[in-house]
């Protein structure tokens, strides 16, 4: 049944060839010696050397990484706490709000998120700039946080958890030493999702930011809105190559784990 | 205790940067622009106790909503927004269909590579992805400049700045949406169905349309819902790909705002956004409900 055929082979060559055609395109021209970015003109790292002096570029990625990291982590605390409530708590009152707001932002449009939340720090009187985009990031990356969680622990034995309580564990011994563990893979894939989703936005942020703060997609964005640069070629470039190398590196570390795991499982059966 | 603190840390917080903001948004909608900083009024003069709060209720219309009835600037945005969403989402169907289906037939040790070949463009910044195919499409793009070395055209076809691009960019950018729930519908698909109905007298074809479609439904149905909903508010793709000619809701919304500062109607716009895609996400949270009872 599972063999390779015709039809299959030439559908999964053009799509495969569609998703990274593109990309493969933009890092070739990156290297490109020409300020035409569409006509090659010979081999150059000229376009990389132009774009680390650039501090502009360098300023607002900072500004990025900062807000990535800050807000991924409280995203990830809120986000795990919600997926808690979600699964564990039970009944309460206003638990439809609660969960109606932890689904809400993965389909809201981002034009509304970034609107209404800068018509709330406006009217509170918050100073925009990184701050401000900071508790934007992290309210709607809390919600793909939580649903990451809750579906690991919905699949939660919690016997586990009785057993550490039973044994004399507190009830945050127990979370820390039986539940955290066993939920960290989704933990930490939580975390990876919410820091690329505030590496990536581009709507969001341009309605929280403020003068005092720029973040690289807006950057980027007010740059190739006159058209393609070879300048963001060569950081579309460095960008891709960091999340590919990321991302390979991870699917290794959780196959690693995964085999491990179950030769540990084998080898518990055999005793 | 400790119980109550949980729920209340996450709870409070998207009660204040969630629900609160959008009731602003609502309130916002409803009271007019003025040359004033906050850009409109009324606003609510607490010190005013009873009298200023009634006042202020008194002064919220529906001003705004009748404007983007009266103006047709608006009602054309919104149908092209869905139009360009259906279209956009039949196309990533046909797309991404075959290739969900060829990686569910692919040999088994392959199929971790294919799933990792579809994520990764998912972890790439969705602005460069949008990006990379401005180079391609315009008239001096790589297309063009390969057609012309083919010989199939002699002139350069026009593609940038035009409905086409929007399509190309959104079936681009959503496809492993698209495929990613059809692969794990098909991949859990019993393969003997297939020689059963074979057996019974079926083409190849009419076994495929009578046995793997159905079953992929559910896939189908979950891949379509998640490339149409955040379609009809696509602010980026519009913007880069699609030009003037290019009517969307998500950039009508953002020009009014930034350009027009007219915070009123660029509210009003927002609240009809949502009541617009009420329908499609009540109708995929209750697909999800069955998939998750018929798994469960």
């Amino acid at each position: 049944m599972r063999r390779l055929t015709w039809f299959n082979a030439t559908s999964l060559t053009f799509g495969f060839a569609f998703l990274y055609l593109p990309m493969v395109l933009l890092v070739i021209y990156s290297f490109n010696e020409s300020k035409l970015v569409t006509v090659w003109a010979g081999f150059s790292t000229r376009w990389y050397g132009e774009l680390l002096r650039n501090e502009a570029f360098l300023d607002a990625a900072w500004v990025t990484i900062q807000v990535a990291f800050v807000s991924s982590t409280i995203a990830t605390i809120l986000g795990t706490m919600g997926a808690y409530v979600i699964v564990r708590a039970g009944r309460f009152t206003g638990r439809t709000l609660f969960s109606g707001m932890i689904y809400a932002p993965l389909v809201m449009p981002e034009v509304i998120t970034g609107l209404s939340l800068l018509l709330l720090f406006i009217g509170i009187g918050l100073d925009r700039g990184m701050f401000t985009i900071i508790l934007a990031h992290t309210t709607f990356s809390m919600c793909y946080v939580s649903v990451v969680v809750s579906s690991r622990l919905v699949t939660f034995d919690r016997s586990l958890e009785e057993a550490a309580l039973d044994l004399g564990c507190s009830p945050m011994q127990a979370f820390r030493l039986v539940t955290l563990p066993i939920i960290a893979p989704a933990v930490v894939a939580g975390w990876l999702l919410a820091f690329t989703l505030s590496l990536d936005d581009l709507v969001i942020a341009s309605f929280t930011a403020g003068p005092s703060a720029t973040t690289l997609p807006i950057k980027i964005w007010s740059s190739i809105r006159l058209g393609v640069s070879p300048e963001i070629n060569a950081l579309s470039t460095l960008l891709i190559a960091v999340v590919s190398v990321g991302v390979i590196a991870a699917s290794i570390v959780t196959k690693r784990s995964a085999l491990r795991q179950e030769a540990e499982e084998r080898a518990a059966e055999r005793t | 205790m400790r119980r109550a603190v949980l729920i209340l840390v996450p709870y409070l917080w998207l009660l204040a940067l969630f629900l609160v903001p959008f009731i602003i948004v609502l309130k916002i909608s409803l009271s007019d622009i003025a040359l004033a900083i906050p850009p409109y009024t009324p606003t609510l003069d607490l010190s005013e106790g009873w009298a200023g709060i009634k006042a202020f209720f008194g002064a919220l219309d529906f001003e705004n909503f009748w404007f983007l009835t009266t103006d047709d600037l608006y009602w054309k945005a919104y149908l092209s927004s869905v139009q360009i969403a259906i279209i956009a989402t039949l196309l990533t169907l046909l797309v991404g269909y075959p290739i969900a289906y060829g990686m569910a037939n692919a040999p088994d040790h392959w199929r971790p590579t294919l799933m990792l070949l579809v994520i990764l463009p998912f972890w790439t910044s969705f602005l460069i992805r949008v990006y990379s195919w401005m180079g391609i499409l315009s008239n001096e793009g790589y297309l063009n400049q390969f057609l012309l070395w083919t010989g199939l055209i002699s002139e350069p076809l026009t593609i940038l700045n035009t409905p086409i691009a929007v399509y190309i960019g959104i079936v681009y950018t959503y496809l492993p949406f698209m495929i990613l729930p059809i692969y794990a519908a098909l991949e859990r698909m019993d393969g003997s169905l297939l020689e059963a109905a074979e057996d019974l007298g079926c083409s190849r074809l009419s076994a495929f349309w009578l046995v793997t479609i159905p079953l992929s439904r559910n896939g189908i149905i979950a891949g379509c819902f998640l490339v149409f909903i955040p379609t009809i508010g696509e602010f980026v793709i519009p913007s880069l790909l699609g030009g003037s000619q290019t009517l969307m809701i998500g950039k009508v919304l953002w020009e009014e705002f930034f350009n027009n500062r007219d915070w009123p109607v660029a509210s009003a716009v927002a609240v009809i956004l949502l009541l617009i895609l009420i329908i499609p996400i009540i109708l995929f949270q209750r697909n999800e409900q069955k998939n998750r009872e018929a798994d469960g």
